[in-house]
């Protein structure tokens, strides 16, 4: 199939190229809303609403949920849902790679081998539109 | 575990409605405050509650999953309310999705 460049910038694909851009940028934001989340629920003493709602790490963590959020409310706009929503599995892949990083987490086998099955997921999924 | 499978049919739910009010913004971006996408979020908000409280308690390796179940269920309602083919590439893809978790979670003991 012989694809121009106008043809290429069309968004009539299941899966347009901004769409995915803004879900990728969905599951950076939340990623780092995990990591904040993970931290404000380790060092919680009192369970329930009212320690969660004064936790700072967890109320940053949900605003950068919130972020995340609007960036896929975006790409849902032209996307579908079906195809939009797994992808941001991906955002195990960067929380994995941001605790290596930074929190100097050992790598292991598994973590490795998930992340890498997690990548070609994402990848099998974008096939269609990316042809 | 029961909190995770919770969280992760709510968390569904809540993508429905999102796709829902993202629809909206088609008539311009500040259609973003509308009621369908507050719904949404009130129903992650939700589903955050009962994952924090997951996280509290419990095996990643099987958290994480259960978690992701939440794809699944995704894929289902996204087939009967908005119409979106079933693929061979979204189940394949869906598929090893959950596998890798499954792997993240194993490793994150």
């Amino acid at each position: 199939m012989n694809r121009t460049a106008t043809d290429l910038t069309r968004e009539t694909d299941a899966a347009p190229r901004r769409p995915v851009l803004l879900v990728l940028g969905c599951t950076v934001l939340g990623a780092a809303a995990q990591i904040f989340m993970k931290f404000g629920a380790n060092r919680l003493a009192h369970p329930g609403l009212i320690g969660m709602a004064t936790d700072l790490p967890l109320l940053s963590g949900l605003v950068l949920y919130g972020l995340s959020t609007v960036l896929l409310v975006l790409a849902l706009k032209d996307g579908e849902l079906s195809l939009l929503y797994p992808v941001i599995a991906l955002t195990y892949v960067w929380v994995t790679v941001l605790s290596l990083v930074l929190l100097h987490d050992k790598p292991n086998p598994f973590k490795l081998a998930g992340i890498a099955i997690i990548v070609i997921g994402v990848s099998v999924l974008g096939w269609r539109g990316k042809r | 575990m029961l909190l995770m499978l919770v969280a992760s049919l709510i968390g569904s739910s809540g993508a429905v409605l999102l796709k829902l009010g993202a629809l909206e913004l088609k008539k311009g971006f500040w259609h973003i405050l509308n009621t369908r996408l507050a719904a949404g979020v009130a129903v992650y908000l939700v589903s955050w509650y009962f994952f924090v409280l997951g996280i509290r308690h419990g095996e990643l390796s099987v958290l994480y999953p259960m978690v992701s179940l939440g794809y699944v269920w995704t894929l289902l309602w996204a087939r009967l309310f908005f119409k979106e083919a079933f693929t061979r590439e979204k189940f394949a893809g869906l598929a090893l999705i959950l596998l890798g978790v499954f792997f993240v979670g194993l490793g994150s003991k």
